[in-house]
């Protein structure tokens, strides 16, 4: 079609906002290294007309390279800012790593449905991460940190392949001090210096036996850890009602249009990322 | 509303007078392959066609479409998209017609796509009916016909010298409005002999499947072998997704030189394994098995769960143009024997 040289509109969501890195933390080094990015929008407005839940999700551009969705790793309680932790793996993430303090990326998002908090509260919270499938967990955790008061008890499962693989290591033993809250860390090899379990998160979790009175439990990795994760959830007691957990897909537009993240005639971008185990169990499609 | 009838020999005056005032749309045939493209000369317009091979979506939803332009430098500018013009499709076949209402719901549905919406706000459909439907259609399967009005603003049909033109719209009214004078009062007579055509036209589908029930079916078979039989000579070329007029699946790609990029949205099929593949390997359809099946489910299970409407018109290309013969009827039959 011909064109006109006006824009298209203002409400186009396919289009990022500007973000400044304000800085980086490196998470986990080597192959498969993890930084966490701190952005800020360039725009105080949309600053702040950025609202999201934990387990929500942001779709980040680096111009000329692409886009990648990534669940939002800080907590709504502490606004001002959004945080990803991007797990180095393919070609935007790479690029991404290559990142400084001070550039610019974009934004666009929040989206997908992010966890029910409010249906929640007065109830105890058992976390159940593996590897980088801790990000948006993290979110989850320090939102209920800091609305202490609303829910019961914080466990915490977390493991990965070795100590250095571990994510948010000094945040998580930071909490550990705090009262009512539980940290148990796993690696899958023995290490010298490691006196925290070894084995994997499923067998920790077996191992801990967490009580399902009154509690929900969530879980994110690795497709595998989170089959037997349920699995040992189911045999402790927990209700499929009680299960959650969040998915990974490949997504291109993040808003229901571009196809590929159905799971059968539901779409993780926007009727998920977070199902409860009763959602997921009767859904028929491919994950 | 009103009927008309139109001469053949004032068609060129009239798409003369549309391609003035809008970007007017017209099948045009490039290498025996017929296609819509915008027309700058009339001269170029080619009727000769049972239906176009590459349907008219690409009018909304083009193949290639940038979604903003950028700058490189530090301030990284970016360009919205353009608004775009008031346009006119002449010759879209009632069955393409019907693929845009069913795109319709997915681009508007909770997020709005301004991309698709804009264009198809400002388009006025003009259809032509079908006087040869080809073998392997069957619209009349999914409440369509050669001469189904429902989805356009107005309807051409030929008959003899002259065209039997159906307003159905305020759209095609105005379109009325714009050539008044090329335009006269229709007679019964003529009305009479145009009913005979659509009738004519209609016997001529020779394909058909009752499609009640078929979902009901899927949700039993999801884990049949059967998806593994049928998809066993699919080779995945995706051209039954290309030439679908309701796919609607796309990529966003970046493309750039050293001081500026655009965001681009280009066509993606379901049938690549690519379009899946996540970037730690897995694969959520990593066979072909897992992709035919997904095809066929979307359009006749997932669509109608989501959007109460099949998403399939039965313009028959998929079956047309399939290089090994996989045939959607015959997969949909399977579907119906499978399940008692």
């Amino acid at each position: 079609m011909k064109k006109e040289p006006a824009a298209i509109t203002q409400t186009n969501p396919y289009i990022p906002h500007e973000v400044t890195i304000e800085n980086i933390k490196k998470e986990v080094p080597g192959d498969r290294a993890i930084k966490t990015f701190r952005l800020l929008f360039n725009e105080d407005s949309i600053q702040k007309g950025f609202t999201f839940k934990p387990g929500q999700c942001a779709m980040v551009s680096l111009l000329g390279t692409g886009e990648c969705m990534f669940a939002i790793s800080s907590s709504p309680t502490r606004p001002g800012y959004i945080e990803v932790s991007v797990l180095r793996l393919g070609k935007v993430t790479a690029r991404l790593h290559e990142r400084e303090a001070g550039d610019r990326l974009a934004v666009r998002g929040p989206y997908g449905n992010g966890f029910p908090v409010e249906s929640w509260e007065g109830k105890n919270i058992l976390c159940i991460g593996g590897g980088i499938g801790q990000a948006p967990l993290r979110s989850l955790i320090n939102y209920v940190l800091d609305n202490r008061s609303k829910y019961g008890r914080l466990d915490v499962i977390y493991g990965a392949r070795a100590s250095s693989d571990l994510c948010y290591r000094e945040e998580l033993l930071e909490m550990e001090k705090q009262e009512n809250v539980g940290v148990h860390l796993s690696i899958d090899r023995e290490e010298d210096g490691w006196d925290r379990f070894v084995g994997f998160v499923p067998d920790n979790l077996k191992r801990l036996k967490p009580s399902p009175e009154n509690t929900i439990a969530i879980t994110c990795g690795p497709p595998i850890m989170i089959k037997f994760v349920i699995v040992n959830l189911g045999a402790l007691g927990f209700k499929d009602t009680d299960i959650f957990t969040t998915l990974e897909m490949r997504m291109k537009c993040g808003i229901g249009k571009c196809g590929r993240c159905n799971i059968g005639n539901t779409y993780v971008c926007i009727d998920g990322p977070v199902f409860s185990w009763d959602q997921l169990k009767d859904l028929k499609g491919e994950m | 509303m009103d009927d008309y009838r139109i001469s053949g020999k004032k068609l060129k005056d009239l798409m003369e007078v549309l391609s003035r005032e809008a970007d007017l749309y017209a099948p045009v045939k490039k290498n025996d392959v017929a296609l819509f493209k915008r027309i700058d000369s009339v001269s170029d317009i080619n009727l000769d066609y049972r239906n176009t091979d590459v349907p008219s979506k690409n009018i909304v939803f083009p193949q290639t479409e940038t979604i903003f332009s950028y700058t490189l430098d530090k301030d990284q500018k970016i360009e919205p998209p353009p608004v775009y013009r008031e346009s006119i499709v002449f010759g879209i076949r009632p069955c393409d017609a019907h693929a845009m209402s069913i795109l319709d719901s997915v681009f508007r549905d909770d997020f709005k796509d301004p991309y698709f919406l804009d264009k198809r706000k400002k388009l006025t459909l003009i259809g032509l009916s079908c006087d040869l439907p080809g073998a392997s259609c069957f619209c009349t399967s999914l409440s369509g016909g050669p001469g189904n009005k429902t989805h356009l603003d107005m309807l051409f049909t030929r008959t003899g010298d002259d065209f039997f033109v159906e307003v159905v719209t305020e759209k095609g009214k105005a379109v009325i409005e714009k050539a008044k004078d090329l335009f006269k009062k229709a007679t019964d007579k003529l009305k009479k002999q145009k009913d005979g055509n659509i009738k004519k036209a209609e016997a001529l589908i020779k394909r058909n499947i009752a499609v009640d029930g078929i979902k009901q079916k899927l949700d039993k078979l999801f884990d049949s072998e059967l998806w593994k039989e049928l998809s066993q000579k699919c080779m995945g070329c995706s051209i039954c997704t290309y030439l679908c007029p309701t796919c609607h699946c796309f990529d966003i790609q970046d493309e750039k030189t050293l001081e500026k990029g655009r965001r681009v949205r280009v066509w993606d099929s379901c049938a690549f394994p690519e379009y899946t593949l996540h970037a730690s390997g897995h694969n959520p359809r990593p066979a072909r098995m897992n992709r035919l099946r997904n095809r066929v489910y979307h359009k006749y299970s997932y669509y109608p769960d989501n959007f109460d409407m099949i998403a399939c018109v039965g313009c028959g290309r998929c079956i047309e143009k399939c290089p090994v013969n996989i045939d959607l009827l015959d997969v949909l039959k399977k579907v119906k024997e499978a399940v008692k």
